[in-house]
């Protein structure tokens, strides 16, 4: 952070511009830019879903608007915008219409803390880690606000099942957590993806000694995200799309694009604490090996830190719609089970496992 | 603690009630204490249609009883003023008979193994299902011109020749691949197995109070298939599927064995066809068509279970009176018994499990 920032001065005190200025923008402009970012990376994700979706279920997907379906999304972002803002008779009308709002309040916040190059994160405190783990969870409260405010029986339903499950997966996620931070000895995700630096590359990646804790952080941030096989608070089947059945226009576009936006930051979360975040998988960057050292390479570098960033957490995301086009849904009662008496053990057995290889001399 | 119940409404515009049925359930959280099923939404009045037309004049509409097992209802419409008339069939047209109506219950358990996975969260078996399910209906729509409602049986035979039989060929090779292929997917699948295996317990007793017939009955540990003593499929070599666990995992399997079996149907039949030669045999005039004074029964296994008809003639050119029996009104009248004590989820499978189709409740 410290060089963009001087550079970033140094820059403004060519023109004479205060530095107060600079203090503000620094933070502003790079936030608009990633919100800008986030909206063209969730219109990929949908298009990217829709399509995957379709070459897995023997379809085409979207394949008319466009070139390759590219502006289908724009489409459907359109669409939604254009259409009415229905309220149901009955609903608390103050709750009803914040629950859109509040769901992408975390998101957004979420995305600040993600160290996205060596350079370049928001808001760096040093409990990244914790700070992240109360903003993944955020969601579902403005979810559980929905299903409330609707005076709808399937979506107060479904928002039951939301918060029950988001207890029960929260807890394997902490220990998970704990494991990570005590690998790296850092609750800062700059400190944990430096902690898997390694010559070789990937060899240092925390999966290694903590695969046990990828698969659980893996499953329980499916259910978080209320995916499949977890999508129980909207099941369509079932629930008719739960919390959200009343919700429809721009306010149900909020909502399934902060759905989209919550699963690229997750899977960038999960990144970041198995796969070594924006480290090279080679060890050295592309850039320093085909440029050397020249100034060129140490700003591309950044944008190379992002690019693997990217890729890792589409790798993952790739991972999580496959699971969907193959899985069908749990009961909900299994679900708590499968988490209390499966998920958790095994994560705090995975936590003493790491705890004897990090200082029991295994590693 | 005073305990607090809610009454929801399942349907009649539900994505998983596989038409309009309306179920009002009595919920104490997510547990279901009493189920009341509401039909009717469909309602045609195909019975009393039948006193208005003259014998031709009702034969198309048959195939609209159930849209997913025309060749059934067409059948047993015709066999019945067949044996009013006395006219005996000949070998082919018996055969050709038994290919259509074999072709089309793989066709219907295809959807039907479709849209249950659909209703259990699973999306990929839906569009596999419907690959398959779509090269017999291109089939039918080359042999009879119609996709769903085909009016291929006449009175006395069948409206054109068999022919394409390649095509049928084709399908019986790709089938038992396929089969395979979902059972890979969905039999083996834990997921599957939790939210099936050992869910809506349909015990011999229950079912035989309740008049289920067809796959469910089967699937119960009774073997009573119509098609044992019915005269198409005299010669042919049939072993009824009988399963023992009598839940909704061995409705799914019982489905996909019947599948098989149906395979092995066709093809015997397929072997004669090629040995004899095409003589064809008249279809009676339908024109001034009069049943002799009487009542008259048949029945049939479709594929929701025993379908029957009795007419009731005074000797004019149209019934009386028509009655139809149908397997799914008995599986709605069911669900009364089977939801109760279920949680909503588990409810959703079970009514699944059961195959119901509404135009066939309704009529």
């Amino acid at each position: 952070m410290n060089l963009l920032y001087f550079m970033y001065m140094e820059y403004l005190a060519k023109y004479n511009i205060p530095k107060l200025f600079g203090d503000i923008t620094f933070y502003i402009i790079p936030f608009c830019i990633i919100a800008l970012a986030l909206l063209i990376i969730v219109l990929i994700l949908v298009l990217a879903e829709r399509k995957l979706l379709g070459y897995f279920t023997q379809r085409k997907g979207p394949n008319r608007v466009g070139y390759w379906g590219i502006l289908q999304t724009l489409a459907d972002a359109i669409k939604l915008l254009c259409k009415e803002n229905i309220t149901p008779k009955g609903v608390d009308r103050f709750l009803f219409n914040l629950a859109p709002v509040l769901v992408f309040v975390p998101t957004f916040a979420a995305l600040g803390i993600i160290p996205y190059c060596a350079e370049f994160t928001f808001v760096n405190t040093s409990t990244n880690v914790i700070l992240y783990l109360i903003l993944a969870a955020f969601p579902i409260l403005s979810i559980f606000l929905g299903g409330w405010a609707s005076n709808n029986k399937y979506s107060l339903m479904g928002a039951m099942r939301s918060i029950a499950q988001v207890i029960s997966y929260e807890l394997p996620v902490t220990f998970v957590l704990l494991s990570i931070v005590v690998l790296s000895s850092s609750t800062n995700l700059t400190g944990i993806t430096l902690a898997q630096y390694s010559r070789a590359g990937f060899a240092g990646w925390f999966i290694f000694p903590c695969i046990i804790g990828f698969v659980v952080m893996f499953v329980s941030i499916l259910a978080e995200l209320n995916r499949c096989p977890f999508d129980l608070p909207e099941a369509e089947s079932e629930l008719i799309c739960g919390y959200n059945t009343e919700y429809s226009g721009m306010r149900f576009a909020i909502f399934y694009l902060s759905e989209y936006a919550m699963l690229f930051a997750n899977s960038m979360f999960l990144a970041i604490l198995f796969l070594g975040g924006y480290l090279s998988p080679f060890g050295g960057y592309i850039s320093h090996i085909l440029l050397g050292d020249s100034y060129l390479a140490s700003i591309l570098v950044y944008f190379e830190q992002v690019f693997w960033l990217f890729l890792k957490s589409a790798l993952l995301i790739f991972i999580i719609i496959w699971i969907r086009a193959t899985l069908p849904r749990l009961a909900s009662f299994d679900l708590l089970k499968f988490s209390w008496s499966i998920l958790l053990p095994v994560s705090i057995v995975n936590l003493l496992l790491v705890v004897l290889i990090k200082f029991g001399g295994l590693l | 603690m005073t305990i607090t119940t809610f009454k929801l409404n399942l349907g009649p515009q539900h994505p998983s009630t596989h038409g309009v049925l309306r179920l009002i359930l009595e919920l104490e959280g997510e547990k279901i204490l009493s189920c009341e099923p509401d039909v009717g939404y469909l309602h045609r009045g195909m019975e009393k249609m039948a006193e208005r037309m003259s014998y031709i004049q009702y034969l198309p509409l048959v195939d609209r009883i159930d849209y997913l097992a025309g060749f059934f209802y067409s059948e047993l419409y015709c066999r019945i003023v067949e044996k009013a008339l006395n006219i005996e069939l000949s070998q082919r047209v018996k055969f050709i008979r038994v290919i259509m109506l074999e072709l089309n219950r793989i066709a219907s358990h295809l959807l039907w193994i479709g849209a249950f996975l659909m209703d259990l969260g699973a999306i990929s078996p839906y569009f596999y299902a419907f690959r398959e399910r779509e090269m017999i209906l291109r089939y039918f729509e080359k042999l009879t011109g119609q996709r769903m409602m085909y009016n291929y049986f006449v009175f006395g035979g069948i409206r054109r020749d068999i022919g394409y039989i390649e095509d049928i060929e084709e399908i019986l090779k790709i089938l038992p691949v396929k089969l395979n292929d979902y059972e890979r997917i969905i039999t083996e699948n834990p997921i599957f197995i939790s939210r099936t295996k050992g869910k809506g317990i349909l015990t011999k007793y229950t079912a035989l109070n309740y008049s289920i017939t067809g796959v469910n009955l089967r699937a119960s540990g009774i073997s009573y298939d119509v098609r044992n003593t019915d005269y198409l499929y005299e010669g042919l070599k049939y072993k009824p599927v009988v399963l023992y666990s009598c839940d909704a995992w061995a409705r799914y399997k019982a489905r996909i064995l019947e599948i098989r079996e149906s395979v092995t149907l066709i093809k015997q039949v397929i072997e004669y066809l090629k040995s004899c030669s095409p003589t064809e045999q008249k279809p009676i005039s339908p024109l001034n068509l009069k049943l002799p004074e009487g009542n008259y029964y048949g029945e049939i296994e479709a594929p929701r279970g025993m379908a029957s008809c009795y007419v009731e003639s005074v000797g004019e050119d149209r019934p009386y009176r028509l009655k139809w029996r149908t397997g799914s009104y008995y599986s709605v009248n069911l669900l009364r018994k089977l939801l109760v004590g279920n949680y909503l989820n588990d409810a959703i499978a079970i009514a699944g499990s059961l195959d119901i189709i509404l135009p066939e409740v309704d009529k």
